[in-house]
């Protein structure tokens, strides 16, 4: 047996679905042959999990990798190998690329180009052609190659009667519509929450009523159409409390929360430096305050990074005139520890993996990720060394942009390798392709 | 008080430039005022003219059309001895591609002491300070500062009623989008005025419950103790984001009719940024009234604006270049007093 397809994870905790336990992991031929409290390595190659936790490998639901059509900005390469770093097994392509993600053959050419990232690369594709919230896009054709989730992300489908038949369609495909809940005609023109901030600032803001009208109406729609939901990039305390009632009264709705919305507020842009403008903006401290304990009490059923690479040259134009979006492939783990378990000791790290990992394969549908961490399972795997401190510096990582609003910010918990389907992507830090 | 607080990221020395109001303490704010007398003076004489910025050079930088503003700085400078630039950059050579980092790369690369900036974009002065070692004026950023219209608005007002503190200001209008209401804010309530925003909900900054300000829907309700109405230029524009139903109605409600100024006490000043919409928010006859200060204003701005980069340039609190010039040490240049 070639020993390149042989390793031994020797030495750490797993912790998946079923909690924790001490156990080393043998890996042949991207699978997960052996767990066990000690296994000889024979001829496997052996990655040090000392100290660290076996984790199954983190998915996103919510990843902008640019390509096709912005490759100065990221590439599917560029943003999978930032995945891998930040332990990332399965990311899901946003798309909203140019051109959209909105036929078969962008779909395919994604699928394609993402089998040479080190990482696992779906897609979502759009709910409409376009993107442009007027015409169903081709989503039978779409889910025949594997699509399971549709989304206009970057925007939202404003017409109420298309949203209504594009669940009521997608349900017949056993597919989830994600919803960018953002009614236009309160958001256009604007550039951050809407607030104290914006009136000192004088920045044009964005209610979070924006946020929380298209929220009340899909989850209206899915009592209607019994169909499920899932709502993207929860920013605002008001649509936690709105998902809270509706998972409450036995709708299916699933939702998540991005890493800037349970760290930073608002007043992040006093310095107008757009490097913190994202869509949904930055809201106030009640709000980030909601997202937290919304991700902690299972309302939020997902942490997603809404990784948004942009070029410094786009970052640096006029405020109001800059793109929306920061990097988080990268920082995501670190900062839910770091928040959401030491600063706010809202939950236990094993909560957090939930949110980072097997929930969102849940909701995408992913059989190979999320664990569990057993013999049988597809080798996906994430090993973090959940003591060590960092700090977050400016460069972007592996990404080809530098929009990160973490800069000079100390976080715990790093990825220490990534395995996906069997190949350590990452080992001891280090990004191998 | 402040109303841009230091809680951004991106620290910007604000000793060195002149963003916002706030960038300035009461002190300050007082220096400069004191100063400006002495430049009235100085407008005053046969030669209007001090060597004090002499080897100086001064830049406008205009990515929103301007005139009177621009002629005022660049009049303040030449006064001063400064040489000058001016750098209009019009909406379209924007659009070719050049960034407004590599326009002021660009300009500083031609040795430059202090840029002013006018950018229809909230922020860019700032942004700005950040990629120049020279000072940065701020000549109004979107809605969201002027502060050297704040300083002559506070220069005209003291010239007339003295010390400003307990005076009540109110500032009528379309305050969401006026850079002017927020720089006076905060100059008025720094100087220790009672501050009351009038206007229509829709044309109230969203937030303001922080704000050391009264706010009223009802201007004749205010009149009568006023001692400075601030009138606000009102745009049709508004009309069309619903914000107002129409200019008849805004005038009915909030402008300053010569039935309404009559509520006014005799001393209460009239005051306008320019350029104003006669017959909008305030009616032609009012506007020509004795307490209407509006052309004192303009007047003013010129020996605000000198005051204002004497203050950053002249004295020897800042230098783009490290070299010093030989001619002119800092701690020689010329007081304005002396001068000829």
């Amino acid at each position: 047996m070639n020993s390149d397809r042989r390793w031994l994870i020797r030495g750490g905790e797993v912790l998946d679905a079923g909690g924790r336990r001490r156990a080393d992991v043998a890996i042949e031929d991207g699978r997960i042959t052996h767990v066990a409290p000690s296994i000889e390595p024979g001829d496997a190659a052996v990655l040090d999990a000392g100290g660290a936790l076996v984790t199954p490998g983190l998915v996103d639901l919510h990843t902008h990798l640019r390509q096709p059509g912005k490759e100065e900005a990221e590439t599917i390469e560029s943003g999978g190998r930032a995945a891998a770093l930040g332990g990332y097994t399965a990311v899901l392509a946003m798309p909203n690329t140019t051109p959209p993600i909105d036929t078969a053959a962008v779909v395919r050419e994604v699928l394609e180009l993402g089998r040479a990232a080190p990482c696992d690369v779906h897609t979502t594709a759009a709910i409409t052609v376009g993107r442009r919230g007027e015409q169903l896009a081709p989503m039978a054709e779409m889910a025949d190659l594997g699509v399971r989730i549709f989304t206009d992300d970057g925007t939202g489908v404003q017409d109420d009667r298309l949203m209504r038949r594009a669940l009521e369609y997608a349900a017949g495909l056993g597919a989830t519509l994600a919803q960018h809940c953002e009614v236009t005609s309160l958001s256009e023109g604007t550039c951050m929450h809407e607030g104290e901030w914006s009136s000192r600032l004088g920045l044009q803001g964005q209610p979070s009523e924006a946020e929380e009208l298209m929220v009340m109406r899909d989850i209206a729609l899915a009592r209607m159409t019994g169909a499920k939901v899932h709502f993207q990039h929860m920013s605002t305390a008001g649509s936690v409390a709105m998902i809270a009632a509706a998972k409450a009264a036995g709708l299916f709705v699933t939702a998540e929360a991005a890493p800037h919305h349970f760290t930073l507020t608002d007043a992040c842009c006093a310095g107008y430096d757009a490097t913190f403008k994202v869509h949904p903006p930055l809201r106030t401290a009640d709000d980030v305050d909601a997202i937290a304990r919304g991700i902690a009490d299972g309302t939020l059923d997902a942490i997603a990074t809404d990784h948004a690479p942009h070029p410094p040259e786009e970052k640096e134009r006029p405020f109001d005139h800059a793109p929306p979006g920061m990097l988080g492939l990268e920082y995501a783990l670190a900062l839910a520890l770091t928040e959401l378990v030491d600063e706010r000791e809202l939950m236990s790290e094993d909560e957090v993996l939930a949110r980072l990992s097997w929930q969102p394969a849940a909701i995408a549908g992913l059989e190979h990720h999320g664990g569990p961490v057993v013999a049988g399972s597809a080798a996906n795997l994430c090993v973090i060394d959940p003591t060590e401190r960092w700090t977050i510096d400016g460069s972007g990582g592996a990404s080809l942009s530098r929009n990160v609003p973490y800069v000079g910010r100390t976080v715990r918990g790093r990825v220490r390798h990534t395995i996906c389907f069997g190949e350590p992507v990452v080992t001891d830090g280090k990004a191998m392709r | 008080m402040t109303l841009t607080s230091e809680a951004g990221t991106a620290a910007v020395d604000t000793s060195r430039h002149l963003l916002a109001v706030s960038d300035l303490d009461r002190s300050q704010i007082d220096e400069l005022l004191d100063l400006t007398d002495t430049f009235v003076e100085v407008g005053q004489r046969n030669i209007p003219k001090v060597p004090a910025l002499r080897g100086r050079t001064v830049v406008s930088l205009f990515f929103e059309d301007s005139t009177r503003t621009r002629l005022s700085f660049d009049t303040a400078a030449k006064r001063l001895s400064a040489d000058t630039m001016s750098f209009a950059v019009s909406a379209s050579s924007v659009n070719k591609g050049e960034s407004v980092r590599d326009t002021i790369e660009t300009i500083e690369a031609m040795g430059i002491d202090a840029v002013i900036v006018r950018h229809r974009s909230s922020g860019v002065p700032a942004q700005i300070a950040r990629w120049t070692n020279a000072a940065v004026v701020n000549a109004g950023d979107g809605w969201h500062q002027h502060p050297t219209q704040a300083l002559l608005d506070a220069y005209t007002a003291r010239s007339h009623l003295g010390d400003l503190e307990g005076r009540h200001v109110a500032i009528v209008g379309d305050v969401k989008h006026s850079r002017v209401a927020r720089s006076n804010i905060e100059m008025f309530v720094a100087l220790g005025a009672r501050v009351t925003l009038v206007a229509p909900p829709t044309l109230l900054p969203p937030e303001t419950g922080a704000w050391p300000i009264e706010v009223t829907h009802d201007i004749d309700h205010v009149l009568p103790s006023l001692d400075v109405c601030y009138l606000l230029r009102m745009q049709r524009e508004r009309m069309d984001e619903a914000l107002v139903p129409s200019i008849r109605e805004y005038v009915a409600r909030y402008g300053l009719t010569a039935r309404r100024a009559e509520k006014l006490q005799d001393h209460a000043l009239i005051m306008h940024p320019g350029p104003m919409n006669r017959g909008v928010e305030i009616a032609s006859e009012v506007a020509d009234r004795p307490t209407a200060v509006i052309t004192e204003q303009v007047a003013n701005g010129v020996a605000v604006r000198m005051a204002v980069l004497f203050l950053l340039l002249g004295s020897g609190r800042h230098r783009a270049d490290p070299e010093p010039a030989t001619d002119h040490e800092p701690e020689s240049v010329t007081a304005p007093e002396a001068a000829t």
